[in-house]
């Protein structure tokens, strides 16, 4: 580590600020992507749902966490590009500090979470949402959806900063690169688990009588278990489903964050219930 | 010796599988040593380990073993203080695509720790200087070639390094790119950087490198200036185009060198042959093909192309595997 990693890290951030300024459609259609769909799921096909309470207490979190978790797939096409790019070999050719690129990165995805954050929690409350529990749980949680894209990019990018050295000019990686991915799978997994866990969270903003009320066997194991177990899903999928390995866990920690939704009570689902709320209704809640 | 700026002995690389029959050896035993303040050429065909030599010299891959020092600094232990001392220019072009030349200039220049104004006043001496000075705000994706290899260049120059990397600067560049590339190394060299060049284009080593290492499966093969190379294939030569093709077997034998060392093209009518003596050769072919009523189209002395030096020496390496 070196004396520059602040300010290393800060033009590195600075970087990412002048990516926006010179596509600024692309930062507002981020932001507004989001709205829509909540308007689209608010009006256009969820309004007609039969919920108990307003139907924007259950769609607004959701969304929230369905829109942190989207943050993800912004960092990971950009960290992509620099990759495949000869940009990267530039930076590590130069006195720069280590960190710096994961560091500057980072930052900028958190701004930008935290102002995606900010929009669509203002036309939650537009809508008429109201948070739900404790203030301070509320910008807890707050804090954790936004730092979930970044502690996805620190998995990525801890074989990123491996990989890197890993890679020749022909683009065939050396022997050490398997226990790299072995690793960036792992901090895929503790990503997706810790997030799972975190759902419980969300689930306290839904109010009762969503009739999927029930938690899923895996909250009654404790965060370790859930870890590894996370870890174990993880790297199976990953090896049965290599380009999927993002996805297919993406997939479920975005449905347990976004509806929290465990298995319904035997035969306890009216049939109004059973199919759900917004995209629950997918997956047959 | 004091007056290196790059040491490789005894470097090894290997990449690829699993499985120890699967690795490749990128880099065999390979031995380099360039003198500072002078342009040294590697040359050498797809897959030599032109690009792997480079990759270690600027830090950016380990070797496996063997001791390779740039400025001074071994490139595993003191990576950082290399870092410093270096610019390196990639074979694919080494920008943010997103930003324009004058941001991508200040970047690296802040990265150096150059510092703000600094970087600022470096960015435009260097836009000034590679011909880009109006294009500054233009995103690098809507460059030309040949602009964003300058622009690349200058960006490799942000700090005067010492030593430079150029790895195939102007490998996909048309003729004008490649003369632009070729005019500013030339006016880098004035100002005491030590370059490294790579290439598959003999023309360009030719036209730029003092000395020239030639590279063939990870090992250097021959090494000296182009002059010494092409001496070592056998001097000079001379070169007789014929009206008819038909004719060239008994030209052949009336030449008055030996048969061995004589190639013929029958396509171009043209048969080559090594000569020691330049002039009385000259006039006794004239005259022999004359006496013989052989009509010549064209009659030259030249010296050995790098092409032809290149091809001698990677053709006898692979007689000799």
């Amino acid at each position: 580590m070196s004396a520059y990693v602040l300010t290393d890290s800060w033009t590195m951030t600075r970087r990412e600020l002048a990516h926006w300024a010179r596509q600024p459609v692309q930062v507002v259609v981020s932001l507004v992507f989001p709205v829509m769909l909540l308007l689209m799921f608010g009006y256009l096909i969820g309004g007609g749902r039969a919920v108990a309470g307003p139907y924007v207490d259950y769609l607004v979190p959701g969304m929230l966490a369905l829109t942190m978790a989207f943050g993800l797939e912004g960092t990971m096409l950009a960290v992509t590009q620099d990759l495949n790019k000869g940009v990267i070999d530039r930076f590590r050719s130069m006195p720069m500090a280590d960190g710096a690129v994961l560091v500057g990165r980072s930052a900028a995805d958190m701004l930008q979470s935290a102002i995606g954050l900010v929009v669509l929690i203002g036309v939650g409350l537009a809508l008429g949402w109201r948070p739900q529990g404790g203030g301070g749980g509320f910008f807890g949680r707050c804090g954790a959806a936004v730092a979930f894209p970044v502690c996805h990019v620190v998995g990525r990018h801890s074989v990123g900063a491996g990989g890197w050295a890993a890679r020749d000019g022909a683009g065939r990686a050396d022997p050490g690169l398997a226990g790299r991915v072995s690793v960036q799978r792992a901090c895929h997994a503790c990503c997706y688990a810790w997030v799972a866990g975190h759902g419980r969270s969300v689930e306290s903003d839904v109010p009762d009588g969503y009739g999927c009320t029930r938690s899923p066997w895996w909250s009654r194991w404790g965060i370790g278990a859930r870890l590894g177990g996370g870890c174990l899903a993880a790297r199976v999928v990953g090896r049965v489903f290599p380009v999927r390995r993002t996805a297919v866990p993406g997939a479920w920690a975005v449905r347990r964050l976004a509806f929290g939704v465990g298995r319904c009570r035997a035969g306890g689902c009216p049939s109004s219930e059973r199919r759900g709320v917004g995209l629950a209704r997918i997956w047959g809640c | 010796m004091a007056d290196a700026a790059i040491i490789v002995e005894g470097a090894h690389k290997m990449y690829g599988g699993k499985k120890a029959k699967d690795m490749k050896k990128a880099l065999d035993g390979l031995d380099l040593r360039v003198v500072r303040g002078t342009v040294h050429g590697v040359l050498g065909p797809n897959g030599a380990g032109k690009t792997t030599l480079v990759r270690i010299l600027s830090t950016l891959l380990r070797p496996d073993s063997g001791r390779v020092e740039v400025a001074g600094y071994d490139v595993l232990t003191e990576a950082r203080a290399v870092r410093f001392r270096i610019g390196l220019l990639g074979q694919h072009a080494a920008l943010d695509e997103e930003l324009g030349g004058r941001q991508n200039l200040e970047l690296f220049g802040r990265l150096h720790h150059l510092g703000a104004r600094q970087a600022r006043v470096r960015a435009d001496e260097l836009l000034e200087r590679f011909d880009l000075g109006d294009t500054g705000r233009k995103p690098v994706r809507a460059y030309s070639g040949g602009m964003r290899r300058r622009l690349d260049l200058a960006a490799s120059l942000v700090t005067d390094p010492e030593i430079l990397f150029l790895d195939e600067p102007t490998t996909g560049l048309d003729p004008r790119g490649r003369a632009e590339v070729w005019s500013a190394v030339r006016s880098l060299v004035g100002g005491g950087t030590t370059v490294l060049l790579t290439t598959q284009y003999l023309e360009e080593a030719d036209q730029l490198a003092g000395r020239i290492s030639v590279v063939d499966r990870g090992r250097v093969i021959a090494d000296g200036s182009p002059d010494e190379l092409k001496s070592r294939t056998g001097g000079d030569r001379i070169d007789v185009v014929l009206r008819d093709a038909g004719q060239l077997g008994a030209a052949v034998a009336l030449l008055p060198v030996p048969e061995a060392g004589v190639s013929v093209d029958v396509d171009r009518r043209l048969l080559s042959a090594p000569v020691t003596d330049r002039m009385t050769a000259l006039s006794r072919v004239v005259r022999a093909l004359e006496e013989a009523g052989i009509d010549a189209e064209d009659v030259a002395l030249r010296r050995p192309t790098l092409d032809e030096v290149f091809l001698h020496l990677t053709g006898a390496e692979e007689e000799a595997a």
